[in-house]
Protein backbone atom coordinates (compact mmCIF):
# COMPACT_ATOMS: atom_id res chain seq x y z
CA UNK A 1 0.00 0.00 0.00
CA UNK A 2 1.11 3.48 -0.73
CA UNK A 3 0.88 5.50 2.46
CA UNK A 4 1.32 8.82 0.70
CA UNK A 5 -1.75 9.65 -1.42
CA UNK A 6 0.07 12.64 -2.92
CA UNK A 7 2.82 10.53 -4.45
CA UNK A 8 0.18 8.23 -5.89
CA UNK A 9 -1.48 11.29 -7.48
CA UNK A 10 1.84 12.52 -8.83
CA UNK A 11 2.40 9.12 -10.41
CA UNK A 12 -1.11 8.79 -11.87
CA UNK A 13 -1.44 12.38 -13.08
CA UNK A 14 1.60 11.84 -15.30
CA UNK A 15 0.37 8.57 -16.77
CA UNK A 16 -1.79 8.32 -19.89
CA UNK A 17 -4.12 5.89 -18.08
CA UNK A 18 -5.69 8.53 -15.84
CA UNK A 19 -6.43 11.05 -18.59
CA UNK A 20 -7.70 8.47 -21.05
CA UNK A 21 -10.03 7.16 -18.34
CA UNK A 22 -11.20 10.67 -17.45
CA UNK A 23 -11.93 11.44 -21.12
CA UNK A 24 -13.95 8.26 -21.67
CA UNK A 25 -15.76 8.47 -18.33
CA UNK A 26 -16.81 12.12 -18.64
CA UNK A 27 -17.90 11.55 -22.23
CA UNK A 28 -19.87 8.42 -21.26
CA UNK A 29 -21.78 10.46 -18.66
CA UNK A 30 -22.33 13.43 -20.99
CA UNK A 31 -23.54 11.07 -23.72
CA UNK A 32 -25.91 9.28 -21.32
CA UNK A 33 -27.40 12.66 -20.33
CA UNK A 34 -27.71 13.56 -24.02
CA UNK A 35 -29.57 10.28 -24.67
CA UNK A 36 -31.82 10.81 -21.63
CA UNK A 37 -32.84 14.23 -22.97
CA UNK A 38 -33.60 12.65 -26.38
CA UNK A 39 -30.51 14.29 -27.90
CA UNK A 40 -31.51 17.79 -26.87
CA UNK A 41 -29.25 20.25 -28.77
CA UNK A 42 -28.10 21.95 -25.55
CA UNK A 43 -27.08 18.61 -24.04
CA UNK A 44 -24.31 18.35 -26.67
CA UNK A 45 -21.85 15.74 -25.32
CA UNK A 46 -18.76 17.44 -26.85
CA UNK A 47 -19.59 20.79 -25.25
CA UNK A 48 -20.20 19.40 -21.78
CA UNK A 49 -17.27 16.96 -21.82
CA UNK A 50 -14.85 19.71 -22.81
CA UNK A 51 -15.73 22.19 -20.09
CA UNK A 52 -15.95 19.54 -17.37
CA UNK A 53 -12.55 18.08 -18.28
CA UNK A 54 -11.15 21.59 -18.83
CA UNK A 55 -12.27 22.67 -15.35
CA UNK A 56 -10.84 19.47 -13.86
CA UNK A 57 -7.45 20.14 -15.48
CA UNK A 58 -7.53 23.71 -14.20
CA UNK A 59 -8.40 22.62 -10.65
CA UNK A 60 -5.64 20.01 -10.56
CA UNK A 61 -3.12 22.30 -12.27
CA UNK A 62 -2.58 19.75 -15.06
CA UNK A 63 -1.08 20.99 -18.32
CA UNK A 64 -2.77 20.27 -21.64
CA UNK A 65 0.36 18.42 -22.78
CA UNK A 66 0.04 15.98 -19.88
CA UNK A 67 -3.68 15.55 -20.53
CA UNK A 68 -3.09 15.00 -24.23
CA UNK A 69 -0.62 12.21 -23.40
CA UNK A 70 -3.68 10.15 -22.46
CA UNK A 71 -6.30 11.71 -24.71
CA UNK A 72 -4.20 11.29 -27.87
CA UNK A 73 -5.44 7.71 -28.23
CA UNK A 74 -8.96 9.07 -28.68
CA UNK A 75 -7.81 11.99 -30.83
CA UNK A 76 -5.96 9.62 -33.14
CA UNK A 77 -9.21 7.89 -34.11
CA UNK A 78 -10.42 11.02 -35.94
CA UNK A 79 -8.49 9.89 -39.03
CA UNK A 80 -9.88 6.33 -39.14
CA UNK A 81 -13.39 7.72 -38.41
CA UNK A 82 -13.10 9.94 -41.49
CA UNK A 83 -12.18 6.86 -43.57
CA UNK A 84 -15.13 5.02 -41.98
CA UNK A 85 -17.52 7.60 -43.48
CA UNK A 86 -17.11 5.56 -46.67
CA UNK A 87 -19.46 2.90 -45.25
CA UNK A 88 -22.64 5.00 -44.76
CA UNK A 89 -21.75 6.75 -48.02
CA UNK A 90 -21.61 3.34 -49.76
CA UNK A 91 -24.86 2.17 -48.15
CA UNK A 92 -26.72 5.35 -49.16
CA UNK A 93 -25.05 5.68 -52.56
CA UNK A 94 -28.36 5.80 -54.47
CA UNK A 95 -29.69 8.73 -52.42
CA UNK A 96 -26.32 10.48 -52.77
CA UNK A 97 -26.00 9.88 -56.51
CA UNK A 98 -29.47 11.35 -57.12
CA UNK A 99 -28.48 14.53 -55.26
CA UNK A 100 -25.13 15.29 -56.93
CA UNK A 101 -26.31 18.51 -58.54
CA UNK A 102 -27.93 20.12 -55.45
CA UNK A 103 -24.82 19.13 -53.49
CA UNK A 104 -22.45 20.87 -55.90
CA UNK A 105 -24.56 24.04 -56.00
CA UNK A 106 -24.91 24.11 -52.21
CA UNK A 107 -21.17 23.43 -51.83
CA UNK A 108 -20.33 26.44 -54.01
CA UNK A 109 -22.63 28.89 -52.24
CA UNK A 110 -22.10 27.41 -48.78
CA UNK A 111 -18.30 27.42 -48.77
CA UNK A 112 -18.15 30.94 -50.17
CA UNK A 113 -20.69 32.13 -47.57
CA UNK A 114 -18.79 30.44 -44.73
CA UNK A 115 -15.56 32.27 -45.57
CA UNK A 116 -16.96 35.60 -46.83
CA UNK A 117 -19.45 36.03 -43.98
CA UNK A 118 -16.86 35.56 -41.26
CA UNK A 119 -14.36 37.90 -42.93
CA UNK A 120 -16.94 40.66 -43.60
CA UNK A 121 -18.57 40.39 -40.17
CA UNK A 122 -15.20 40.44 -38.43
CA UNK A 123 -14.20 43.54 -40.40
CA UNK A 124 -17.48 45.22 -39.49
CA UNK A 125 -16.87 44.35 -35.83
CA UNK A 126 -13.47 46.03 -36.07
CA UNK A 127 -11.38 42.96 -35.19
CA UNK A 128 -7.66 43.23 -35.95
CA UNK A 129 -6.33 41.84 -39.23
CA UNK A 130 -4.41 38.96 -37.61
CA UNK A 131 -7.59 37.77 -35.87
CA UNK A 132 -9.65 37.98 -39.09
CA UNK A 133 -7.08 35.87 -40.94
CA UNK A 134 -7.12 33.30 -38.12
CA UNK A 135 -10.93 33.12 -38.22
CA UNK A 136 -11.32 32.82 -42.01
CA UNK A 137 -10.97 29.00 -42.29
CA UNK A 138 -13.20 28.30 -39.23
CA UNK A 139 -15.73 26.11 -41.06
CA UNK A 140 -13.33 23.32 -42.04
CA UNK A 141 -11.99 20.50 -39.96
CA UNK A 142 -9.27 21.59 -37.49
CA UNK A 143 -6.25 19.97 -39.16
CA UNK A 144 -6.94 21.58 -42.53
CA UNK A 145 -7.95 24.93 -41.00
CA UNK A 146 -4.71 25.16 -39.02
CA UNK A 147 -2.73 24.42 -42.17
CA UNK A 148 -4.51 27.24 -44.02
CA UNK A 149 -3.95 29.57 -41.08
CA UNK A 150 -0.24 28.78 -41.05
CA UNK A 151 0.10 29.46 -44.76
CA UNK A 152 -1.44 32.92 -44.16
CA UNK A 153 1.00 33.60 -41.27
CA UNK A 154 -2.00 33.86 -38.93
CA UNK A 155 -2.32 32.25 -35.49
CA UNK A 156 -3.10 28.50 -35.85
CA UNK A 157 -4.06 28.09 -32.19
CA UNK A 158 -6.62 30.89 -32.46
CA UNK A 159 -7.87 29.17 -35.63
CA UNK A 160 -8.28 25.92 -33.69
CA UNK A 161 -10.35 27.77 -31.07
CA UNK A 162 -12.53 29.34 -33.80
CA UNK A 163 -12.97 25.94 -35.49
CA UNK A 164 -14.08 24.13 -32.35
CA UNK A 165 -16.40 26.95 -31.23
CA UNK A 166 -17.93 27.09 -34.73
CA UNK A 167 -18.50 23.33 -34.66
CA UNK A 168 -20.22 23.48 -31.27
CA UNK A 169 -22.38 26.45 -32.27
CA UNK A 170 -23.44 24.73 -35.49
CA UNK A 171 -24.20 21.46 -33.71
CA UNK A 172 -26.36 23.25 -31.13
CA UNK A 173 -28.27 25.57 -33.48
CA UNK A 174 -28.90 23.33 -36.51
CA UNK A 175 -31.81 21.26 -35.16
CA UNK A 176 -33.92 24.09 -33.66
CA UNK A 177 -33.15 26.37 -36.65
CA UNK A 178 -34.16 23.80 -39.29
CA UNK A 179 -37.24 22.74 -37.30
CA UNK A 180 -38.37 26.34 -36.98
CA UNK A 181 -37.88 26.87 -40.73
CA UNK A 182 -39.98 23.76 -41.35
CA UNK A 183 -37.20 22.04 -43.35
CA UNK A 184 -37.78 18.29 -43.34
CA UNK A 185 -35.32 17.26 -46.08
CA UNK A 186 -32.58 15.56 -44.06
CA UNK A 187 -30.24 15.58 -47.06
CA UNK A 188 -30.30 19.39 -47.08
CA UNK A 189 -30.13 19.70 -43.29
CA UNK A 190 -27.13 17.38 -43.08
CA UNK A 191 -25.32 19.01 -45.98
CA UNK A 192 -25.75 22.47 -44.42
CA UNK A 193 -24.36 21.44 -41.04
CA UNK A 194 -21.43 19.65 -42.69
CA UNK A 195 -20.50 22.85 -44.57
CA UNK A 196 -21.02 25.20 -41.62
CA UNK A 197 -19.76 23.07 -38.73
CA UNK A 198 -17.43 20.32 -40.11
CA UNK A 199 -16.96 17.16 -38.00
CA UNK A 200 -18.71 18.30 -34.83
CA UNK A 201 -21.74 19.19 -36.98
CA UNK A 202 -21.44 15.81 -38.73
CA UNK A 203 -21.37 14.00 -35.38
CA UNK A 204 -24.58 15.86 -34.45
CA UNK A 205 -26.16 14.95 -37.80
CA UNK A 206 -25.47 11.24 -37.22
CA UNK A 207 -27.25 11.53 -33.85
CA UNK A 208 -30.36 12.89 -35.55
CA UNK A 209 -30.60 10.93 -38.81
CA UNK A 210 -28.32 8.60 -40.79
CA UNK A 211 -29.01 10.25 -44.16
CA UNK A 212 -28.27 13.65 -42.59
CA UNK A 213 -24.99 12.22 -41.28
CA UNK A 214 -23.99 10.89 -44.71
CA UNK A 215 -24.65 14.25 -46.38
CA UNK A 216 -22.85 16.11 -43.60
CA UNK A 217 -19.82 13.86 -44.05
CA UNK A 218 -19.72 14.53 -47.80
CA UNK A 219 -20.17 18.27 -47.25
CA UNK A 220 -17.37 18.35 -44.67
CA UNK A 221 -14.93 16.51 -46.97
CA UNK A 222 -15.73 18.64 -50.04
CA UNK A 223 -15.61 21.85 -48.01
CA UNK A 224 -12.12 21.03 -46.71
CA UNK A 225 -11.04 20.79 -50.34
CA UNK A 226 -12.73 23.97 -51.58
CA UNK A 227 -11.87 26.14 -48.59
CA UNK A 228 -8.11 25.65 -48.92
CA UNK A 229 -8.38 27.43 -52.29
CA UNK A 230 -11.05 29.88 -51.21
CA UNK A 231 -9.49 31.42 -48.09
CA UNK A 232 -6.36 32.89 -49.74
CA UNK A 233 -8.63 34.32 -52.46
CA UNK A 234 -11.12 35.81 -49.99
CA UNK A 235 -8.32 37.29 -47.92
CA UNK A 236 -6.85 39.13 -50.93
CA UNK A 237 -10.27 40.35 -52.05
CA UNK A 238 -11.97 41.19 -48.76
CA UNK A 239 -9.41 42.04 -46.09
CA UNK A 240 -8.17 45.63 -46.21
CA UNK B 1 -12.70 -6.73 -35.99
CA UNK B 2 -8.89 -6.43 -36.07
CA UNK B 3 -8.80 -7.18 -39.80
CA UNK B 4 -11.50 -4.54 -40.39
CA UNK B 5 -9.64 -1.92 -38.38
CA UNK B 6 -6.45 -2.83 -40.24
CA UNK B 7 -8.23 -2.26 -43.55
CA UNK B 8 -9.45 1.17 -42.39
CA UNK B 9 -5.94 2.11 -41.19
CA UNK B 10 -4.47 0.78 -44.44
CA UNK B 11 -6.79 3.05 -46.46
CA UNK B 12 -5.78 6.02 -44.30
CA UNK B 13 -2.11 5.14 -44.67
CA UNK B 14 -2.41 4.88 -48.45
CA UNK B 15 -4.26 8.22 -48.40
CA UNK B 16 -1.47 9.90 -46.42
CA UNK B 17 1.19 8.43 -48.73
CA UNK B 18 -0.67 9.71 -51.81
CA UNK B 19 -1.23 13.17 -50.29
CA UNK B 20 2.41 13.57 -49.20
CA UNK B 21 3.81 11.95 -52.32
CA UNK B 22 1.81 13.98 -54.83
CA UNK B 23 1.49 17.16 -52.74
CA UNK B 24 -2.33 17.04 -52.90
CA UNK B 25 -4.13 19.93 -51.14
CA UNK B 26 -6.46 17.69 -49.06
CA UNK B 27 -6.31 15.65 -45.87
CA UNK B 28 -5.01 12.07 -46.16
CA UNK B 29 -8.07 10.54 -44.43
CA UNK B 30 -10.36 12.03 -47.13
CA UNK B 31 -8.36 10.13 -49.81
CA UNK B 32 -8.59 7.10 -47.50
CA UNK B 33 -12.38 7.53 -47.48
CA UNK B 34 -12.45 7.47 -51.28
CA UNK B 35 -10.20 4.39 -51.40
CA UNK B 36 -12.46 2.47 -48.99
CA UNK B 37 -15.53 3.53 -50.98
CA UNK B 38 -13.89 2.29 -54.20
CA UNK B 39 -13.03 -1.03 -52.49
CA UNK B 40 -16.63 -1.49 -51.34
CA UNK B 41 -17.96 -0.70 -54.82
CA UNK B 42 -15.38 -2.98 -56.46
CA UNK B 43 -16.36 -5.82 -54.10
CA UNK B 44 -19.89 -5.81 -55.56
CA UNK B 45 -18.45 -6.08 -59.07
CA UNK B 46 -15.72 -8.67 -58.43
CA UNK B 47 -16.60 -11.57 -56.13
CA UNK B 48 -12.88 -12.33 -55.63
CA UNK B 49 -12.58 -9.20 -53.44
CA UNK B 50 -15.32 -10.32 -51.03
CA UNK B 51 -13.06 -11.89 -48.44
CA UNK B 52 -11.66 -11.03 -45.01
CA UNK B 53 -13.00 -7.69 -43.71
CA UNK B 54 -14.84 -7.08 -46.99
CA UNK B 55 -17.26 -9.97 -46.39
CA UNK B 56 -20.07 -10.47 -43.91
CA UNK B 57 -20.35 -6.84 -42.73
CA UNK B 58 -16.78 -6.87 -41.32
CA UNK B 59 -15.57 -3.40 -42.22
CA UNK B 60 -19.15 -2.11 -42.09
CA UNK B 61 -19.54 -3.09 -38.45
CA UNK B 62 -16.18 -1.60 -37.44
CA UNK B 63 -17.03 1.68 -39.21
CA UNK B 64 -20.39 1.86 -37.49
CA UNK B 65 -18.72 1.55 -34.08
CA UNK B 66 -16.35 4.42 -34.93
CA UNK B 67 -19.08 6.68 -36.31
CA UNK B 68 -21.52 5.97 -33.47
CA UNK B 69 -18.94 7.59 -31.16
CA UNK B 70 -17.80 10.36 -33.47
CA UNK B 71 -18.58 13.07 -30.88
CA UNK B 72 -16.14 11.52 -28.40
CA UNK B 73 -13.25 11.96 -30.84
CA UNK B 74 -13.57 15.77 -30.72
CA UNK B 75 -13.30 15.96 -26.92
CA UNK B 76 -9.44 16.08 -26.69
CA UNK B 77 -9.28 18.99 -29.19
CA UNK B 78 -12.21 20.67 -27.42
CA UNK B 79 -10.44 20.54 -24.07
CA UNK B 80 -7.56 22.37 -25.73
CA UNK B 81 -9.96 25.23 -26.45
CA UNK B 82 -10.95 25.52 -22.78
CA UNK B 83 -7.26 26.02 -22.01
CA UNK B 84 -7.02 28.81 -24.57
CA UNK B 85 -10.06 30.81 -23.49
CA UNK B 86 -7.76 33.75 -22.73
CA UNK B 87 -7.31 34.11 -26.50
CA UNK B 88 -11.09 34.48 -26.84
CA UNK B 89 -11.38 36.79 -23.85
CA UNK B 90 -8.86 39.11 -25.48
CA UNK B 91 -11.23 39.88 -28.34
CA UNK B 92 -14.33 39.44 -26.26
CA UNK B 93 -17.88 39.21 -27.37
CA UNK B 94 -17.17 40.33 -30.97
CA UNK B 95 -15.24 37.11 -31.65
CA UNK B 96 -18.09 34.89 -30.45
CA UNK B 97 -20.78 37.04 -32.05
CA UNK B 98 -19.08 36.99 -35.46
CA UNK B 99 -18.67 33.19 -35.34
CA UNK B 100 -22.30 32.63 -34.27
CA UNK B 101 -23.73 34.93 -36.96
CA UNK B 102 -21.50 33.40 -39.63
CA UNK B 103 -22.65 29.89 -38.65
CA UNK B 104 -26.32 30.90 -38.89
CA UNK B 105 -25.88 32.63 -42.26
CA UNK B 106 -23.90 29.66 -43.65
CA UNK B 107 -26.49 27.13 -42.46
CA UNK B 108 -29.36 29.12 -44.00
CA UNK B 109 -27.66 29.87 -47.34
CA UNK B 110 -26.50 26.25 -47.77
CA UNK B 111 -29.83 24.66 -46.89
CA UNK B 112 -31.73 27.15 -49.10
CA UNK B 113 -29.54 26.58 -52.19
CA UNK B 114 -29.69 22.81 -51.69
CA UNK B 115 -33.49 22.86 -51.56
CA UNK B 116 -33.89 25.23 -54.51
CA UNK B 117 -31.45 23.26 -56.67
CA UNK B 118 -33.10 19.98 -55.74
CA UNK B 119 -36.56 21.35 -56.59
CA UNK B 120 -35.38 22.80 -59.92
CA UNK B 121 -33.90 19.42 -60.80
CA UNK B 122 -37.09 17.55 -59.87
CA UNK B 123 -39.15 20.11 -61.82
CA UNK B 124 -36.98 19.62 -64.90
CA UNK B 125 -37.61 15.89 -64.79
CA UNK B 126 -41.40 16.05 -64.57
CA UNK B 127 -43.24 15.72 -67.87
CA UNK B 128 -44.95 18.98 -68.95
Amino acid sequence: MNDNPFSLWVYLSQSPLLWLTVTLLVYAIADAVSLRTHRHPLANPVLHSMWIIGAFLLLTGTSYTTYFGGAQFVHFLLGPATVALAVPLYENRKVVASAILPMLVALATGSVTAVASVVLLAEAAGLPRAVILSMAPKSVTAGVAMGISESLHADPSLTAVAVILTGIMGAITVTPLMNRMGITDFRARGFAVGIAAHGIGTARAFQVDEVAGVFAGIAMSLNALVTSFLVPLAVTLLVR
Amino acid sequence: MIASLSLILLCQLAGEVLVRGLGLPMPGPVIGLMLLLLLLLARDRFAALARGPLQGEGVEAASRVLLANLSLLFVPAGVGVVQKLDLVAEHGIAFLGVLALSVLVTLLVTVATFLVASRLMMGGRKPP
